[in-house]
């Protein structure tokens, strides 16, 4: 399939189940909610070596959020419910109650829910406080500066991680150029985000290794300009000098196939020369976004 | 559909109208509802005495008339939407559990009274011990939401043990008598005696306030509770500013006698 001046591989990007969680960081102003929500989804790029994925949906304003205040809202996805809940306390724990002027609120109704602010409240010594407003929990948590307010419960669903597009240029220029429009392309979808810095991986990873029987996942070789005359399985095609990934996490199916959507379309039209996606033969993952199907 | 009960004439002795919300009128038939007995003074009576049914349906039931002798309207109530079209005697949703009652006059005391759960409206003002305690309980309300847009009378939320109540206008003395929790908001002025015996409970008020001395002043800030609970309360037609929404508190600490983990917050006036 061509797309633009690009080829679209017949193939499909092979994704997993993985909880999810929106958290809503509000704070005096806009860009202490964007620290706490940058450091609250910091080292978060791969549930490989991070234990969970996570990142900025997008910025909110007063009207949005439940105190009125600016903030942010980020997803978090970890394999499973417990993982969640416990990656929630640790980052709220470590990245919002720690921020200045900071409050966090749940951004998900859902069925199923974690305790967030319930665990956190013990920071609190025993001064700390709950109150029910509409049906919904909050702890109030003495702090230096004054108070952290915490939601009690997440909402938390069944999402999907590991959504892709792996965006193959002539140069690493022209990829960079690509992809970076593709990832822009897919940042405002809401109910996605991009995991990795900048939304853009370079190191697309293989389930474990060739030579190294305890590594868990190693690179990527068949996509590894570097070694096409190393190897017999290279996939890299003639022209092609250099590879970038996008990995989409979203809170359902549907949200991630249209991020894939915009992003195969912006790359095409910013130089890529051909565009794939990864899978691994399609039995480990539950969800398949086949590419055929997002070419317009 | 809405199902009216229209007063005949002003009762004569109270009349105890437990059985009047929409719970318990659910799938009775008009002749049913007629039929069923009040307490009038000490006597027994039947609805059909005393109101005319009309309409139909239970969700939504509408009582119309001279209801300062009716008491308990309301009480217990666990759903549907509850309207009492004038003045209502005392114990107005006392004990409710869910739904809401909407009081378009003034309510007598007890008005909420050891309510769990829910939300009652009283579009005028409202008696003694708004959300109180009865006598020989621990615990006064303990869930829901009471929303006056007039005046409350004396030991409102006494024994308070979760949820909110909000006063437009003044709120009498000793709000908060012996609560355990939850919040009180006062928009008008706050009487003598606010939060004695107090363990937990918030208090907040607009103006200013003349406090126990066994509350200690901690600081002045802008508690983020603050924020939440008034544009909660915005949400319910109460007139809140964006200057108290805003604004900052003084927290005082107290009761001294008691826990000493409850506040009462007044609002800094503006400089």
């Amino acid at each position: 399939m061509r797309l633009d001046a690009a080829e679209v591989v017949d193939t499909f990007a092979e994704a997993f189940t993985m909880w999810g969680a929106r958290i809503v960081v509000t704070a005096e102003t806009s860009g202490w909610a964007a620290h706490a929500a940058r450091s609250l989804t910091g080292f978060a790029t791969s549930v490989i070596g991070c234990k969970c994925e996570a990142g900025i949906e997008r910025d909110l304003d007063g009207a949005e959020t439940p105190d009125g205040r600016p903030g942010v809202s980020a997803l978090l996805f970890a394999p499973d419910a417990d993982g969640l809940a416990k990656r929630l306390v640790e980052r709220v724990g470590q990245a919002v109650l720690t921020c200045p002027t900071t409050a966090c609120f749940n951004g998900l109704a859902a069925d199923d829910e974690v305790d967030v602010g319930g665990r956190l409240r013990y920071f609190g010594d025993g001064w700390q406080a709950s109150k029910v407003l509409a049906g919904r929990r909050y702890w109030r948590i003495p702090v230096m500066e004054g108070e952290f307010l915490v939601e009690e419960r997440f909402g938390i669903v069944k999402g999907v991680g590991g959504g892709n597009l792996i965006i193959l240029a002539e140069d690493a220029v022209t990829a960079l150029r690509a992809t970076e429009a593709a990832a822009a392309a897919m940042r405002p979808v809401e109910g996605a985000i991009l995991p990795f810095p900048g939304g853009i991986t370079r190191s697309g990873s293989k389930v474990g290794a060739r030579r190294y029987s305890g590594q868990i996942a190693s690179t990527n070789h068949v996509l590894c300009p570097t070694l096409r005359a190393q190897v017999d399985d290279s996939q890299v095609p003639s022209g092609v000098e250099s590879v970038l990934e996008i990995v989409i996490d979203g809170l359902a199916p549907d949200p991630v196939r249209e991020a894939m959507r915009r992003g195969l379309a912006a790359a095409a039209r910013s130089g890529a020369r051909q565009i794939t996606a990864g899978n691994y033969g399609g039995s480990l993952g539950d969800h398949h976004f086949h590419l055929r199907e997002l070419v317009p | 559909m809405t199902l009216t009960l229209t007063v005949r004439a002003a009762p004569a002795a109270p009349v105890l109208a437990e059985a009047l919300c929409p719970d318990r009128l659910a799938g009775l038939s008009r002749p049913e509802i007629e039929r069923l007995e009040l307490w009038h003074g000490n006597r027994r009576a039947a609805v059909g005495e005393l109101f005319v049914v009309s309409g139909a349906g239970a969700d939504d039931v509408r009582v119309v008339g001279d209801l300062v002798r009716v008491a308990g309207l309301g009480a217990g109530m666990a759903g549907g939407r509850l309207t009492l079209a004038g003045t209502a005697g005392p114990h107005v949703g006392a004990g409710m559990r869910d739904g809401e009652l909407v009081v378009e006059g003034d309510a007598g005391g007890w008005a909420g009274a050891e309510m769990r759960g829910g939300r009652l409206v009283v579009r005028g003002s409202a008696g003694r011990r708004l959300g109180g305690a009865y006598a020989g309980s621990r615990a006064g309300m303990r869930g829901g939401e009471i929303v006056v847009h007039g005046a409350a009378g004396e030991e409102a939320g006494a024994g308070l043990r979760r949820g909110l109540i909000a006063v437009a206008g003044r709120v009498g003395d000793a709000a908060g008598l012996s609560a355990l929790a939850g919040t009180i908001v006062a928009f008008g002025t706050l009487g003598v005696h606010s939060g004695a015996g107090m363990r937990r409970a918030s208090i907040v008020t607009m103006t200013t306030a003349t406090l126990l001395p066994t509350y200690a002043r901690a600081c002045t800030y802008r508690p983020p509770f603050v924020r939440l609970c008034l544009r909660r309360l915005r949400e319910l037609g109460l007139p809140v500013t964006d200057d108290q929404i805003a604004g900052r508190y003084t927290r005082w600490s107290g009761d001294g006698l008691e826990l000493g983990r409850g506040e009462i917050l007044i609002l800094e006036a503006p400089r």
